[in-house]
Order: C-alpha cells, then structure tokens, then sequence
C-alpha cells in the first residue's frame, strides 16, 4: 500500500470527540474502544494509507496533530507481512 | 499679550483636557454635557486627536476603553443619566486598570452616591473631583489626567450646568503641546509573537502556563490597589473662618461656591460662620472635615439633592459635633439643575436658621 | 476493527524523511490545552483566525478584542495582544482602538449570545460607520458557557434550555441572519458565512478569515465574518453528531457563502 503521510498524536491532549475520525479522507483513522488516556479520553489511532493532507489537524479542537508528507511516498507490506 | 480669555466654562475644560495631553474622546449629547463634546469635537482634530459622537453612552464608554488600551490619553463623559448607561464599563475598566476621565456635568447634585460610591457593580471606588467654577475647572481637569495615568484608573470630574454653561475669564490652557509618551504596559500590536503578548482585561491576564483567567487573584489585587489609592490621593478640600466658627457649613461644587460667599458676607456681617468644601469628593477628605469642625458648635450641610454628602461629613466627624442638613432638590421647570433657591440671600437664611 | 489491524506508531516523528506541514497548534497559541469541551467548533474557527493573522504577517500589529462567552478563557492561550472587552461591546471597544492605531491590525473574537444579543447596536452601529476593523462571529446557536440556553440566532424548531420543545415564533420570535443584515449596510465591505464543521468548511473559513483580513489592511472598512461552530454539549448532542446537527439546524438557516465582498 502507498503511504504518502503520517501524524504524531499527542494522546494526552486528546478529549476524545471523534471528529477526526469523519475528517479523514482515506479513513484511516480510529478511536480506541478499551483504551484511554490520563483524562479517561478515548483517542484516535492511524491505520496505514494516510495522505498527510491535514483535515485532521485543522478540525481537530484540541491540537492533537502533529502531520508529516513523506518526501518520497513509502510502499508498506500489506497482510500477515506488515505486522511489526 | 496675555492668554486670558472669556470661555464657556465646556470649552474650558475641553481645552485644558487637550492641554493636558487627552487625544481621544467620545460621548452622546446630552443637556448639559453637549456643549463638552462640541468643543471636544471642533478643537480634538487641531491636535490630530479624535472625537466620536457615539450612537450611544454604551458604546461612548466602549470606545473610550478601546482607545485607553492603546496608552493615549482618552475621555469621555455625559450627565448623570447618560453615565448611569456607562456604569457597568467604569467598573471594569477600573478592574481592567486603565486610565480614563470621565466628565459628568450634572443635573443638580443628585449624583454624589453615583460618582462616590462606585455607580456600576462590584466593589470599587474612583477619584472624584467637584471644581467651583470655571477657573478651578481647568486646574481639575489637568490634575484628573494626572491622577489617572498615574493610578492608572477612571477619575471623575464632576460638574454641572452652572460650570458647563457660565462664561468666565480664565487663564486659556495652551493646547498645542506634544501628547504625553505613551506608557509601556500601552498595546500597539508589538509584542504578538514574542511568546508572551499582552492582555489587558478586567478578568487579569491569565496565569502563565495555566489555561484561562485567575479572576480572584486579580480582584484581590485590584481591591489592594484601591485601598493603597484611598490612601495614596491627596485629599483637597477649601476651608475659611473655621478657626472661631460657632457653626461650620459644609458644601460642595457650583453650589459650594454660592455657600463660600454667602460666608463671607456672614462674617462681615460679623456673624461667626465658616465653611468647608471638599473638593476631591473620593476620596473625601475627612481628616481636614474632622479638623475644620472640632472648634464648632454645629455643622449644616447644604446640597442641591436630598442629602448625600451630609454622610460623609456625619462619618467624619463621628458624633463629635452635631450635623444637619439645610439644602434640599431646588429645580427650574426645565428640571436640569438651575436651582431657583441657589441664591445667596436664601442660602443665607438657611445658614443663620442653622446657627446655634 | 478487525483483531489484524495494523497500527501506524504514532508517538513521534516519522524516520524516514518527511516534511513537517502541521505541528500541534499554530505557533500564535502559545497554551495548547484549553477548558473548552470535546467536540467545541470554537477553538477550530480561533485556529483558523490566527492562521491567518501569521499568514498575512500581522502579529505584531494585531490586537483582538475578545467578547464574553466560552472563548474568553481562551483569550490568553493567544500570542497576539488582546483586549477583553465586556459582553457585547467588543466593536466599540475595537473602534476605540483602531481610531488610535489606524495602521494596526484590530479584530473583534465574539459569541452569537455576545454580538447578537447583547451587543447588536455596537456591531450595527461600527458596520454603518464603516469601521476599519474585522469582528468574527462564533455561531453556535446558544449560549454555551451558560449550558445551552437560546440565543437571538437560536433557529425555530431548535431545542434550548429555554426553548425546550424547540424554539416557537409565536413565543420565541425569529431567528437574527446576522451577516444578511450586516451585508445591507453601505459601511460593509466584505460579509461572509462558513462553518467548520468539516474539513473543507474549515478550509474556506480560514479562506473567508484571510479575504477580511486583505479587506482591513486594504482600507475597505468593517468586515464581518460568521462562523458556524459546534457546541455538542449545549445542544445535547454526542460530540460526533455535532458536524451533522450544525449541518440540519444552522446551515439550513444561516446560509454559508460570501454575501458580500469588496
């Protein structure tokens, strides 16, 4: 898969209010179910496909985005491969 | 040849605002305050000043507030009803610690709790001037922008239809010097970016590394700074003839000035009467009250109201010496405080009624 | 989420080389964590606005005049001087400013409740007289930092604290189109609505932000630009249904566009 993008998410930041997950584009990105932060906030984790296009750092409330372009588009393993 | 000049006692003062460095001003017409802000409006460009005839008292004090930000002198002003519209604004620019003078050229003396007592919400307090007449108007408006910049705090001066409209001979004030530096805590947009912009606000300026406002700190500074102001301003007040006074009357302003002569013809008259007139109304001068009337028998108090200052002077002198009001409302049928009891001789009658 | 989902590490930067195009907030605000609720539109439009002060270079030159509402407390997280003004008077008080500093740049950051309700004459009156400066207006519909009580902007049918079967004409009155109003004003020159209740709203509201910026500096006189926010938590709603309830309550009244422009 074509990876042109990431983001570094300050979970700590985070008040756990979903709208990132509808601003992404490709849907890469997903609340956690069972996890949560110090303030007892769900918050966001990213699958692979992200664009580094920002929609969720301009919506996001709380900052909580940092967004990366990949100089070069990354082609990540898909499958049983990929897992780290 | 010299600045002497016959002027309405509201240009006057416009002009000894503008002497004493104010370059903005807004204000809503309003019998007897008008003829301030038509002046202010004809002589504010000659110093590239500004005045705004506001579209409302509310949005007058709002824009005097604005303007004070930037660290130039501004002012603003109306009659006692027009400031009863501002009140809300005077208590938080108090707390917002900035400096503004406000004109009230009032109906009559009705507003004395008003201007003394801290008209709008909250507990505060400002310095409040009542000049006599023209003359002393002029030397009270140099000394309100002082005391402003320098307490960084509304001051009032308090006036009314009698100074706004008496034309009297008076030293003009040169209006042609250079406005006064602006002071640093003043906003110009500067400090955006440099990681710690300023805020003026009467909430405080938030706590560094914390989110949003310490609201009790800062009121507890702002009720400090009022206290340390109480003590700090010097009280004026004009006093005669208390010396050997069997009766001491106490007044103030215009009307204070009817009741000095009406003493001076007293005592011609060999009758034993002095008088005392607080001029900073806040804060009151009752040390100097205190003193002026230890020797006498009684004090009258004589206001065109129904008796306000009379408080104060009873809180001065603590029982010591007994205190009654002689004045009472003394309206024309335009009801805009020319008071058809205001003459000597009936003043006069009123003062020997009083004697013990 | 299927057990075999595989997670990208999020926790710091990337390794390979990448270009840095969004760090955390702008660098205008200083205080990242902030008290305004999950969900809350108004740090996202607050965003946008200081974007744009830094894009246009205007930060040393700029002072906000802040309105009271759930954004005060966010006044001072700002690198930009601010005045705080009383609940509707933040246009006088701007007036007041710019009067003195006519090459500064003087924006008003105010509520629906605050410039709509409370403070109608002094943004009317600063738009009639064509007043150098740009006010923007947080349209939430309600009064949020008071828990959700109706305001002026407050749409029919929409239910409030105080309008609990949802807002009624009869009892309630009609809503005020603000920016419809202000755009019949000659002192206007630029009157635009937008939203940032998704990304591409988002993008032109930072749009519309940066077009009434250009008109201050330009000298085209009072800009208006109206924002519709979210306000999950006054209206009652889960923060992920607020882009949508903006989208079936506010927008359907308070149209977004560019009503006018210089």
């Amino acid at each position: 898969m074509t990876v042109r993008g990431t983001v570094v998410i300050d979970v700590e930041a985070c008040k756990g209010c979903d709208l990132c997950i509808d601003a992404c584009p490709p849907r890469v990105l997903e609340m956690t179910v069972h996890e949560v932060n110090t303030k007892g906030y769900r918050y966001p984790r990213l699958l692979a496909g992200c664009t580094g296009c920002q929609a969720c750092a301009q919506i996001c409330p709380d900052f909580v985005f940092q967004v990366y372009k990949y100089d070069t588009p990354l082609e990540l393993p898909t499958g049983e491969a990929a897992r780290q | 040849m010299s600045d002497r000049a016959l002027l309405e006692g509201s240009e006057a003062v416009a002009r000894a605002a503008l002497a004493a460095g104010c370059r903005f001003f807004a204000g809503y017409p309003m019998t007897p305050f008008t003829e301030l802000l038509e002046h202010m409006a004809a002589l504010l460009p000659e110093v590239d000043g500004v005045c705004m005839n506001a579209e409302s008292e509310l949005e007058a004090v709002g824009m005097a507030w604005g303007a004070a930000t930037t660290g130039h002198l501004a002012a603003t002003g109306s009659t006692g009803q027009g400031l009863s519209l501002m009140q809300e604004s005077l208590s938080e620019i108090t707390n917002a610690r900035l400096p503004l003078v406000v004109f009230n050229m009032a109906r009559g003396q009705g507003d004395y709790f008003q201007a003394t007592r801290g008209g709008g919400h909250g507990d505060y307090r400002h310095i409040v001037l009542a000049p006599m007449d023209v003359p002393e108007a002029v030397e009270l408006t140099r000394l309100a922008f002082e005391l402003a910049n320098q307490w960084r705090t509304p001051v009032m001066v308090l006036g009314d239809y009698y100074l706004a409209h008496t034309y009297q001979a008076v030293s003009a004030p040169s209006i042609s010097g250079p406005a006064p530096e602006v002071p640093d805590w003043a906003l110009n947009g500067s400090s955006g970016g440099s990681g710690s912009a300023k805020v003026i606000s009467p909430l405080g300026s938030g706590v560094e590394g914390e989110e949003g406002f310490d609201m009790g700190a800062h009121y507890a500074a702002c009720a400090a700074h009022i206290q340390e102001m109480s003590a700090g301003v010097e009280p004026l007040v004009d006093i005669g003839f208390c010396d050997d006074a069997d009766l001491v009357v106490a007044a103030y302003g215009s009307v204070g000035k009817f009741v000095r002569y009406a003493c001076l013809r007293l005592r011609d008259a060999g009758h034993r009467v002095g008088y005392v007139r607080p001029i900073t109304l806040w804060p009151f001068p009752s040390e100097k009250v205190q003193e002026a009337v230890s020797g006498s028998a009684r004090v009258a108090v004589y206001e065109q109201n129904m008796g306000q200052m009379v408080d104060d002077v009873r809180l001065a002198t603590l029982g010591a010496v007994p205190v009654e009001f002689i004045g009472g409302p003394s309206w024309d049928h335009s009801g805009f405080g020319i008071g058809p009891d205001i003459t000597v001789p009936d003043i006069s009658k009123r003062i020997l009624k009083a004697m013990p | 989420m299927s057990a075999d989902q595989i997670y990208i590490s999020t926790d710091k930067p990337p390794a390979e080389p990448a270009a840095l195009v969004d760090d955390f907030a702008p660098s205008l605000i200083t205080q990242a964590n902030h008290h305004l609720c999950p969900g809350c539109g108004e740090p996202i439009a607050i965003r946008a606005a200081v974007e744009a002060i830094e894009e246009l270079a205007l930060a040393d030159r700029a002072i906000a005049v802040f309105g009271i509402g759930c954004y005060t407390a966010f006044a001072p997280n700002l690198d930009v001087e601010v005045v705080q003004a009383l609940h509707g008077r933040a246009p006088s008080v701007a007036t007041g400013i710019k009067r003195m500093l006519p090459d500064g740049f003087v924006m008003t950051v105010q509520g629906d409740g605050d410039m709509v309700n409370e403070g109608l004459q002094e943004v009317l009156h600063a738009a009639a007289r064509g007043e150098n400066i740009t006010c923007l207006l947080l349209n939430n519909g309600v009064f949020g930092e008071t828990g959700g009580q109706m305001t002026t902007t407050t749409t029919l049918g929409q239910r409030t604290k105080t309008s609990i079967e949802g807002r009624d004409p009869h009892q309630h009155g009609h809503p005020i189109l603000l920016s419809d109003l202000i755009a019949t004003l000659d002192g206007a020159a630029y009157v635009a609505r937008c939203a940032v209740n998704n990304a591409g709203n988002v993008a032109r509201t930072k749009r519309y932000i940066t077009r009434a910026y250009e008109s201050q500096m330009a000298g085209g006189g009072f800009s208006l630009v109206e924002i519709l926010t979210m306000c999950p938590t006054g209206w009652f709603v889960d923060t992920l249904e607020g882009p949508d309830y903006l989208q079936d309550t506010l927008a359907p009244v308070h149209n977004i566009g560019e009503l006018k422009t210089p």
